[in-house]
């Protein structure tokens, strides 16, 4: 045999170049892009201004799109023209709106998804937040030096199908290949590495700009399930604004503001809401256009008070997922804060006092989202190392295979490869003339097809006729994130094809997972015998079949004692075929291999006569 | 009945070891491919999986998984120099056939 050298494990991942994968944090009023460095840090991408956000907003001017900080202008200057939230209309028809006429928007019904009428021709929300994430993509391109290769997008866990759908359309309308959703709280828990714990029930707490969501999760085996889901759709850092606008008008006795006034104040008060978290008091200083000269100090302990019953309305979401969940507060192992108001200390302190322990704060709340989608995209686009550990759910749990000669399992991907895979082999024909091909999917350890979980069956037809071993053809075996494995065959010379879709984890428990690979491990010694036993059946049907051709086409070179001998001996080929005993069925093959020897020289020589005949001298060279 | 390695096949796998930094030993298996069914994967091994089994030889371990076993039972792994090739043979008392290019074998 030839010599080896030992190779590393895993050789071929670690040749393959990185991909370029971004995670999206798609939200109603900010959204972001994120990556896994080189170094496996992962990080959001700011624009060259160093904003990391994005506006969730898109202006449909005279000029052309603007999607972002261009658009933000717009919003005051084109109401009808600039599109914000359009997060809350997708998936939704117009009989689904309830707040449609909050929108400034010209709102045309349309079967299935609403749509907004703007200078630029209707719209639907697809196509509104495909110019968002064509924002977002431009700019990871920029920051990656080159074409994505891998997206994940992120949606609310009370996502429903259409809105899941409809999200996953606008990022392939805005040429984004998308492995796969994620939900957002499992993003955040992806973030703080909670996925590499065996099991835990987490508690993602999400109060951003305008919405307050959250989630309970449990994570088992490293695949996370949404328990419950609450919030309120109308509560968010916005409001704390607004309560210490009211306080700021009552405390310096200003009389209805005018917008301009308004939109002053509130900003004022947005500044001394963020220099709270980190002060026992904030100034509050301003002159209003009418003159009135404002100068006040807001102190920790007021802001708490003015804010107490919005704090509390966040707890009344919270205790009802608990219940639906069927969980107690303190039943939690970890409290997941998300969203750029819950830097607030009075949040951060009702959490503690609600859950009874302090929540995980450490990571920028507005991007921890992105983060861990980023780090969903970079481990399914298969950027990293063996050494890492993956979500459970994105390694296939039992091997795929197909049905080969004998009955036979050949592994195709094996257990544990990462999703998403496709491994491709060469199969060939094995009869001469073989016009069709029959393939059967199998899922398992063991050898024997029979041991083995069947998953489908199709067939490959059109073959063209020619002597068994020539044709080729490549069996593709495709595995996609969600787990959806597609396999397709094809002729390499004519192009057939033929392919089938099948859910390979379907109906599969854990329990029956484990019970297939135990059995592999027990029976590792019978499933050998037994492949001894059918790669000698192959053979001995293989030989019989020459055998038989042979006699066929040139019986009448052998003598009458000669053929009984033969026949005898293909006699015992067949008998020892259908016994157990592979050395016997070997034997009885190597029996017939000798009792034809001259028969085979024979029909050699009329071959070459044959060949020969009928040529002159001189063409053969 | 276990697999063995010869002590010159020993130093180098520890000489191999030593030059790559880390690993714990060497990791012998058999994966279905090659033309004639059956290929050896010869590896440094990173991690003892629970289902493995370890043989110690001339100081260095050897993993093996279950599934490879039968396979290999009996198996020597020697150092070899042919001309101006060296590297490891596997002498499998298992092996049927060969196939012509010496990258599979039939049990």
């Amino acid at each position: 045999m030839a010599l080896m050298q030992i190779a590393e494990p895993d050789e071929a991942r670690a040749h393959r170049p990185r991909r370029r994968a971004i995670g999206i944090d798609l939200g109603t009023t900010n959204s972001l892009v994120g990556t896994v460095r080189d170094d496996g840090i992962a990080i959001v991408l700011p624009d060259a201004d160093g904003r990391t956000l994005v506006p969730s907003i898109v202006h449909y001017g005279a000029s052309g799109v603007a999607a972002g900080y261009d658009a933000v202008a717009a919003q005051t200057a084109d109401p009808q023209n600039t599109i914000v939230s359009v997060k809350r209309l997708m998936g939704r028809g117009l009989s689904d709106l309830a707040d449609a006429r909050r929108f400034p928007y010209r709102f045309v019904d349309a079967p299935g998804m609403v749509r907004i009428g703007t200078r630029d021709g209707e719209k639907s929300p697809v196509e509104v937040s495909a110019d968002i994430l064509r924002a977002l993509r431009e700019r990871a391109e920029i920051a990656l030096g080159g074409p994505v290769d891998a997206a994940v997008v992120t949606v609310p866990a009370y996502f429903d199908d259409a809105q899941r759908q409809a999200t996953k359309d606008a990022a392939r309308l805005a040429g984004l290949p998308v492995l796969r959703l994620l939900n957002e709280p499992t993003a955040a828990a992806v973030a703080y590495g909670l996925d590499h714990g065996i099991e835990g029930t987490y508690a993602v707490y999400d109060l951003g700009g305008g919405t307050f969501d959250i989630s309970i999760l449990r994570l088992t085996r490293g695949v996370f399930e949404v328990l419950a889901t609450n919030g309120d759709s109308a509560l968010g850092g916005d409001d704390f604004d607004h309560r210490v606008f009211c306080w700021i008008l009552e405390a310096a006795k200003v009389s209805p503001p005018s917008p301009e006034d308004t939109r002053l104040l509130l900003l004022r008060a947005r500044e001394a809401k963020e220099m709270l978290t980190g002060h026992e008091a904030a100034p509050i200083v301003a002159t209003l256009s009418t003159g009135q000269r404002i100068d006040l100090s807001l102190t920790a302990a007021m802001f708490s008070e003015i804010t107490r019953t919005l704090i509390e309305k966040t707890l009344a979401p919270t205790r009802r997922a608990l219940r639906d969940a069927g969980l107690e507060p303190t039943d939690l192992d970890g409290v997941v804060l998300v969203g750029g108001a819950t830097r607030m200390r009075e949040v951060r302190r009702a959490v503690a006092g609600f859950f009874g322990q302090a929540p995980l704060t450490n990571l920028n709340p507005d991007e921890v989202v992105a983060l861990g989608a980023a780090m969903q995209a970079n481990a399914l686009a298969g950027n990293r190392g063996r050494d890492d550990d993956w979500l459970l759910l994105d390694v296939i749990p039992l091997s795929l295979g197909l049905e080969t000669i004998g009955g036979l399992a050949e592994k195709i991907v094996p257990r544990n490869a990462t999703l998403p895979v496709t491994r491709a082999q060469d199969f060939t024909t094995w009869r001469d003339g073989q016009t069709a091909m029959a393939i059967h999917v199998v899922q398992g350890e063991r050898e024997r097809v029979d041991d083995c979980r069947s998953l489908a069956r199709f067939e490959l037809r059109g073959i063209p006729p020619m002597v068994a071993g020539a044709a080729r053809i490549r069996v593709t075996f495709q595995v996609d994130a969600d787990g959806l494995l597609s396999v397709s065959a094809r002729e390499q010379e004519t192009g057939v094809e033929a392919s089938i879709a099948v859910k390979p984890s379907y109906g599969l428990s854990d329990d029956e997972i484990a019970r297939m690979l135990r059995d592999s491990f027990e029976h590792a010694a019978n499933d050998m015998a037994a492949r001894a036993l059918a790669e000698a059946r192959v053979e001995a049907d293989h030989v019989a079949m020459a055998t038989q051709g042979a006699l066929a086409s040139d019986g009448d070179l052998l003598a009458a004692d000669e053929r009984t001998a033969i026949d005898a001996a293909l006699a015992r080929v067949r008998s020892a075929r259908d016994g157990a005993d592979a050395a016997a069925v070997r034997r009885a093959v190597e029996d017939l291999n000798r009792a034809t020897i001259e028969f085979a020289t024979r029909r050699m020589d009329r071959g070459v006569r044959q060949a020969l005949a009928g040529r002159a001298i001189d063409t053969l060279a | 009945m276990a697999i063995t390695i010869t002590e010159s096949a020993a130093r180098h796998v520890a000489s191999q070891l030593a030059r790559r930094g880390k690993g714990i030993g060497l990791r012998l298996g058999v994966r279905t491919s090659g033309c004639s069914g059956l290929a050896y994967k010869l590896e440094f091994a990173d991690e003892l999986k629970p289902e493995d089994v370890a043989f110690e030889a001339h100081g260095v371990t050897v993993v093996v998984d279950p599934k490879s076993l039968p396979y290999l039972e009996g198996t020597e792994l020697d150092f070899a120099r042919e001309g101006l090739n060296e590297g490891f043979k596997f002498r499998n008392p298992n092996v049927k056939d060969e196939c012509g290019c010496g990258e599979s074998f039939n049990i």
